[in-house]
């Protein structure tokens, strides 16, 4: 595989680990932006573990653990904050841990911090496809069952017995988890990390992949992601070699327009549960047809 | 076993100044179909709420089976033996009509093996062959995927049903089940709930379509303004004075009417 495919293919193993992170707690109806926090976190602390001595394979899953109980502490205060307000907290709680590690001196504050072992595609590869089936794993159990239900009516699923702050916390924990692993992909495959890597604008891409790709499906943060990340690549490709510099140029233009049209035309985002059926079903048939045996005409809704 | 599955006992609920619920007490026999009516704003679906967890109770006591739940946390009175269905139909509308249904199994299935059961990738496990069945039960054949959102309302109001069922409850509460249905879905509905009735479940039922509750139960409660101001077969209900003149209406029969919501005062809020 050439150098340049090789890059490529790392940037899209470590956007799809962190999508997954935003995406379950996302998929149990919370928006986190503190995606950056939790990479940054990731990132430094597997780095750190490392040059303590400790060896990657176990560097990594410790930082995982490390972050995860970060998040857990920190779930239950954030998770009483609802909707805007959470994206709010979340991203404060990123600029905290940027902020935080920028003073520390032991992490190198400003300067950045190299990291010892190297993780090359033939690691970060393998990882990454564990993330997705564990995902997907998850998303078909009966806690993810008990997740979606939460997003779609938190007092109902109460109702029949969801515990629905384990739910949101196991999904907050776990999405924590799985973003500091890319976060600490990323230092062992580039071999130095800066908090100013991980800035707001990754947060941002990161929650835009999952909810322009679409939360109701583990699908929606693999297709979200690899389409934000091999999109734009490929338009500035196709204007590098057609000497068209204003494909280049204008790319994040077109890119603006799409989420735009994506906000008006598939709010729900790109993939949808209903767009998965038809795909695994074709022939079943117009939706609300075979319901009922009944015949009833369908009355309109009197509520 | 306790004669009444349900026992409720000097019940108080207020919101800010205004109480809502004063000092309500009624017992709901097993098996029984008992209705509870009265004019809208006369506190029904708070005491579905209050049964239910939704909101604390002020004073009284609630006995389920036996148990005192008036302080079992929502989430755990399912387990107690209770569900319902809601006045507007709240289904999960990005779930599939099999997977709502196995939202109602949730309370028989919180261990950590059965949270971490991969519904959706073993096809044909029990739990979903359950929810089929149940809904097969109910006279509703779907096909796996089906989504909710588009299917009509009669069948949304009987999928609610069926969901609340799963959960394997002793006492079914259902608010308002014939609201906004034509008379055919209103027909389905009605032979559903009596396949439940018979199969041991006991219905306690809020509900304005007097005919509906005619048909349906054997007993009936009546609130006006927070208070019981009756109770009996649904026969004495039309002949009672103090009914008539909170609820029913003073002149007409009622056969085949709708109680009238006017009575109160109040529009005809779901």
């Amino acid at each position: 595989m050439s150098g340049y495919l090789e890059s490529q293919l790392i940037i899209l193993c470590l956007n799809v680990i962190y999508a997954y992170g935003i995406f379950l707690p996302a998929a149990s109806g919370q928006l986190n932006l503190g995606a950056a926090g939790f990479i940054t976190i990731g990132a430094y602390a597997s780095a750190y573990f490392n040059t303590s001595g400790a060896p990657m394979y176990l560097a990594i899953p410790a930082s995982m653990l490390f972050c995860a109980a970060i998040a857990f502490v920190i779930a239950f205060p954030i998770l009483r904050t609802r909707g805007v307000y959470m994206v709010l907290a979340t991203f404060a709680f990123a600029e905290v841990v940027a902020g935080l590690i920028i003073n520390l001196e032991f992490l190198g504050a400003a300067a950045g911090y190299p990291v010892d072992s190297h993780a090359d595609f033939l690691v970060v590869v393998p990882v990454t496809i564990l993330v997705v089936l564990l995902c997907f794993f998850l998303m078909s159990t009966r806690l993810g069952l008990a997740m979606r239900s939460i997003h779609d009516d938190e007092a109902v699923a109460t109702l029949f017995g969801v515990d629905v702050r384990l739910a949101k916390v196991a999904a907050f924990t776990i999405g924590a988890a799985l973003m500091s692993l890319g976060g600490a992909l990323y230092g062992h495959h580039y071999n130095y990390i800066e908090t100013q890597t991980f800035n707001v604008l990754v947060s941002i891409y990161i929650l835009l992949y999952v909810l322009l790709g679409g939360t109701q499906t583990a699908w929606g943060p693999l297709i979200g992601a690899a389409f934000f990340t091999i999109v734009p690549e490929t338009l500035r490709q196709v204007a590098a070699s057609s000497g068209q510099e204003w494909i280049a140029d204008t790319r994040f233009i077109f890119f603006g327009a799409i989420i735009v049209l994506m906000m008006v035309f598939r709010p729900e985002g790109l993939i949808t549960r209903t767009m998965i059926d038809r795909i695994a079903m074709p022939f079943a048939g117009g939706r609300g047809g075979p319901g009922g045996r009944s015949g009833a005409a369908p009355s309109a809704k009197a509520a | 076993m306790a004669e009444n599955v349900l026992s409720i006992d000097g019940l108080h609920k207020s919101f800010g100044g205004l109480k809502v619920i004063d000092d309500v007490g009624f017992d709901v026999r097993r098996g029984s179909r008992t209705a509870l009516i009265g004019p809208n704003g006369a506190g029904k679906t708070t005491i579905f709420n209050l049964l239910t967890g939704v909101y604390p109770v002020d004073a009284g006591k609630m006995v389920l089976d036996g148990r005192d739940i008036t302080r079992v946390p929502a989430r755990d009175r399912v387990i107690f033996g209770m569900s319902r269905s809601f006045q507007n139909i709240r289904l999960m509308p990005h779930l599939s009509t099999v997977e709502n249904v196995m939202l109602g199994q949730h309370a028989r299935a919180r261990r950590l093996g059965d949270l971490l059961y991969p519904l959706g990738l073993v096809p044909g496990n029990r739990w979903a062959k359950a929810a089929k069945e149940a809904l097969e039960d109910a006279g509703l054949d779907t096909y796996p995927g089906q989504v909710v959102a588009n299917l009509p309302y009669g069948v949304q109001k009987r999928i609610e049903v069926v969901r609340a069922m799963v959960s394997q409850p002793k006492l079914l509460l259902l608010d308002e089940p014939a609201a906004g249905l034509n008379q055919v879905e209103a027909q389905q509905l009605l032979a559903l709930l009596e396949k439940v009735s018979d199969s041991g479940v006991t219905l306690l039922v809020v509900e304005h379509d007097m005919h509906f509750v005619h048909n349906l139960c054997d007993h009936v409660a009546v609130l006006n303004f927070g208070r019981k101001i009756f109770e009996g077969t649904p026969a004495q209900v039309n002949d009672d004075p103090l009914v008539r003149e909170a609820y029913l209406g003073s002149d007409t029969s009622m056969a085949g009417q709708r109680a009238a919501a006017p009575a109160a005062g109040a529009p005809h809020a779901s």
